[in-house]
């Protein structure tokens, strides 16, 4: 990372990130591209599984291949060093990355909401038993629930079917009612549309149900069973795995850490994909939950931005438009009910990775009241679990971010590079 | 208008929590007033290690009276407060600095304060995961460590006659209690000024500073380290009046993490963390413990200490008023003298005789007799 | 076809495809569990993307390596909790 007087350092290799780079590098401009996942794609382009990537996926990748754009895979930025300066940390070392601007594209984690058993193994999240399965982890013949909230339960239902998995139930918490009008809207995005008529075929004969969710997994030393509230009651389903997220929480760290306003919950930018901070761009999820085309749209107007072809950014404002519209939609129709902050019992944890129970954490009256007296949300998570649950059951604001921003090695914080042992 | 109070203390953090205990132990009406949440601020932010510290013969004072307090309360601390006595180990890292470990033996053991000292075997032997070279050190095994906020909270919920007022900030001391920002007042016969690197904003005179300092934590690691290690370099660094400085200073928690410290930087007011303050940092603590550097760090923090122009803290009454008390400037050692400027401020008070002698942290010393406003 | 290699979890040699992430290697060698909370309890992986640390392990003598994140590599020796 030597010449960094024009780099433009992109941080995040999903859509958003990958079409950003794609774009400054096809403009001439120098750019890196820093993701911390193995292989290019992010979240929700991971490679891995014995299904072929999505044509859409496949089209970027060659043509950020294609572009010139450096790629930097296990790499982390963990702090930053000084203005237009981070410090980045792999398995190999440290490094400095310094950038004339900056693409932030860091996307999005899913939502976990506490219930008795949510932490049995085998109870995992939607996207993640997804992901586990991508990087390897056997499916075919298990039994497979499939909980919680939004589209991504479909496309894991779907990807997990086509990997040999029985799912036993599809259980979306939004009602039928709001489903139905979803599906609607579709009608004015053929892309949409195409997308979700193939996952119907996929998972023909799969049982769905709306208005459902779950309320306790069972199991002595891993999953057995899951049981279930619908509007017909309650009912159990045996299961190898739950697979449950509730909706996508943007990963605000970096963003923060680097000083970007955050409004209503995501990094307020401008037309131009530009952060509060000069020459800080920031594209997809972290800007809003708007799925693949959003991020793709976003992460070109960054990209665009960046390298001054502001006409060629602008061509893409309306399909940004679109993209906001379909933001809306999509958190109306999945909104959380209220029902889901009444599930835990007073033994349930909440912080997962202290242990710090419902009970103990309900007397308290913000969450760094409840950091400072319960230790919850310090452990290794710093909070991207637990947070999320108490801004959801008791809409207590998360404090600012400090360094590091994903664990990195002492040395690493001492500005030395690997010691490399036997 | 809140009345019915003999005492408003400004301040929730562990000083002004064990002074409100304590006065509420001797039967006053005590409220306590914070800008934030109970120990939200150098109480939250400080290592929380209870230390017996030779700087001058009323600081060793003051903290060995402190630690006694410290081990009679720590049976009735709940399980949260981790308070757990893993020693303390000033090392030596070489000839010249071991005479100094000589000299502190010398000068603790003859004030009853039990110490040993190691030579680099038994040190090795001590701390495995110490560099190789080391030419020992003085180990102080009463030496403790706490979780201070539970504390804070703890004392303050202890005893009845404590009232609470949490997330309201004070703006200023009156004749006869507290005005706080909000417009509402506290009244009360006596206020102390429990405010950590605030007290000056609340009481003209108070020479208090805000001192920074830098920690970083790491993930679980059971048995990496077993004492608390400082340097003896530390002492030069909590000593000098310069810019800035770090000094090797690790702690083994509870819970297997280790925090690892230390920095002072004077004149700096923001709370961010200055990467090149970690750096340096960290780069101390590696020349000690080499095998540090492999730990998975989690997370970095900064706080603000109070110091004062002797390194001792303020206990007692301001000059020029008859009414307010000072129970602030305690730089490094909140924690560990928080129990006893407690005690010694209660005997200002109430003219109980106390068990060491006050002149030392009479604000007086350090103060003319403004008055106040 | 994936070459396959081997890699040791808890001191057991296990046959792998390569390039899989340990915390598949893991749950391929059968275990359900990979890490054990404060108080105990046994935990498996949960976000499958390195936020939740949930999936911690020992990887050639360095302690918690995120495993859903880690590609595993022949030879390579893992320790995750019982």
């Amino acid at each position: 990372m030597s010449d960094s007087a024009n780099t433009v350092v992109v941080i995040g290799g999903g859509p958003a990130g990958i079409a950003a780079a794609a774009c400054v590098a096809e403009n001439g401009a120098s750019t890196v591209l820093i993701d911390d996942n193995p292989r290019l794609g992010g979240q929700i382009w991971r490679s891995g599984g014995k299904i072929p990537q999505a044509k859409e996926a496949g089209h970027w990748l060659n043509r950020f291949m294609r572009s010139g754009a450096k790629l930097q895979c296990g790499t982390r930025i963990v702090d930053r060093l000084g203005t237009k300066s981070l410090l980045a940390e792999s398995d190999r070392g440290i490094q400095r990355v310094d950038y004339s601007q900056l693409i932030l594209a860091t996307g999005a984690r899913e939502r976990l909401l506490p219930f008795p058993g949510w932490t049995i193994p085998n109870v995992v999240a939607a996207g993640g038993l997804q992901a586990l399965v991508k990087g390897g982890a056997p499916i075919a013949g298990k039994r497979v629930a499939i909980a919680g909230s939004g589209p991504l339960l479909l496309a894991v239902a779907t990807y997990l079917r086509l990997q040999g998995a029985v799912i036993v139930l599809i259980a979306e918490q939004a009602p039928w009612s709001r489903l139905v009008r979803f599906s609607a809207k579709l009608k004015s995005s053929p892309h949409k549309l195409w997308q979700a008529i193939l996952m119907g075929v996929h998972l023909r004969g799969v049982r769905f149900k709306s208005s459902c969710w779950p309320i306790a997994a069972r199991g002595e030393s891993v999953l057995e069973q899951v049981e279930f509230q619908s509007k017909q009651g309650r009912f159990s389903v045996a299961c190898d795995y739950l697979a449950c997220g509730f909706g996508l929480i943007p990963n605000l760290e970096l963003p923060r850490l680097i000083g970007c306003e955050v409004h209503n919950g995501f990094v307020a930018v401008d037309e131009w994909q530009q952060t509060s901070i000069d020459d800080v761009y920031c594209a997809g999820e972290p800007t809003g939950i708007g799925g693949i085309d959003s991020a793709l749209c976003a992460g070109q107007i960054a990209g665009f931005a960046t390298v001054g072809r502001k006409e060629k950014a602008r061509g893409l404002f309306p399909a940004r438009t679109r993209g906001k519209k379909f933001e809306e939609t999509l958190a109306f129709t999945f909104a959380l009910r209220p029902e889901l902050r009444q599930l835990c019992q007073p033994e349930t944890v909440v912080c997962r990775c202290e242990d710090v129970t419902y009970e103990r954490l309900q007397p308290m009256t913000s969450w760094r009241e409840a950091k400072l007296q319960t230790r919850c949300g310090m452990g290794a998570c710093q909070g991207r679990t637990c947070g999320a649950v108490a801004e959801f059951l008791w809409h207590w604001q998360l404090a600012s971010a400090r360094p590091p921003v994903f664990p990195a090695r002492v040395e690493s914080l001492a500005g030395k590079t690997l010691t490399l042992e036997k | 208008m809140a009345s019915g109070f003999d005492i408003v203390i400004v301040g929730a953090g562990i000083v002004g929590a064990a002074c409100a205990a304590e006065l509420a132990r001797e039967g006053m009406r005590v409220a306590v007033v914070d800008r934030d949440i109970i120990g939200g601020g150098a109480t939250a932010a400080g290592m929380g290690h209870i230390v017996v510290m030779d700087d001058s013969e009323a600081q060793f004072a003051l903290t060995r009276y402190s630690r006694r307090l410290w081990r009679d309360l720590h049976s009735g601390l709940p399980p949260q407060a981790e308070y757990e006595t893993p020693g303390t180990i000033w090392v030596a890292a070489d000839e010249s600095e071991m005479q100094e470990v000589r000299r502190k033996h010398e000068y603790y053991a003859s004030r009853g304060v039990a110490a040993e000292i190691l030579d680099s075997k038994m040190l090795a032997e001590a701390e495995p995961n110490l560099r190789p070279g080391l030419a020992g050190g003085l180990l102080v095994p009463d030496d403790a460590v706490v979780y201070p906020p539970v504390v804070a909270r703890f004392l303050l919920e202890r005893e009845r006659g404590v009232s609470v007022i949490a997330g309201s900030a004070v703006r200023a001391i009156t004749n006869d209690g507290v005005a706080l920002e909000d417009g509402t007042r506290i009244s009360a016969a006596k206020i102390v000024n429990a405010a950590g690197d605030a007290s000056p904003n609340l009481t003209a005179g108070v020479r208090v500073a805000p001192r920074k300092g830098h920690l970083v934590i790491t993930d679980r690691y059971p048995g990496f380290v077993r004492h608390q290690l400082v340097e003896l370099g530390y002492l030069k660094s909590a000593h000098t009046h310069s810019a800035e400085s770090v000094a090797f200073n690790v702690q083994p928690r509870r819970t297997g993490q280790i925090l690892i410290g230390s920095s002072r930087q004077y004149g700096v007011t923001n709370a961010d963390v200055d990467p090149a303050i970690v750096s340096a940092m960290l780069s101390r603590a590696l020349q000690y413990m080499p095998g540090i550097g492999t730990l998975s760090a989690i997370r970095c923090w900064t706080g603000f200490r109070a110091s004062t122009p002797d390194k001792l803290p303020l206990i007692g009454p301001a000059p020029g008023t008859d009414h307010v008390y000072l129970a602030t400037g305690h730089e490094g050692l909140g924690i560990t003298t928080s129990l006893a400027t407690a005690k010694l401020l209660a005997s200002q008070i109430t003219g109980r005789e106390p068990e060491i002698a006050v002149t030392p942290y009479l604000p007086a010393r350090v103060m003319d007799g403004e008055k106040h406003a | 076809m994936p070459n396959l290699i081997q890699v040791t979890i808890n001191g057991q040699a296990v046959t792998v495809p390569g390039g899989i992430t340990v915390a598949a290697a893991v749950l391929l060698s059968g275990k359900s569990g990979i890490h054990r909370s404060p108080s105990g309890a046994l935990r498996g992986p949960v976000c499958g993307m390195g936020v939740c640390f949930e999936c911690r392990v020992t990887v050639n003598g360095r302690a918690h390596a995120r495993s859903c994140l880690t590609t595993c590599e022949a030879g390579m020796e893992i320790s995750a909790d019982e």
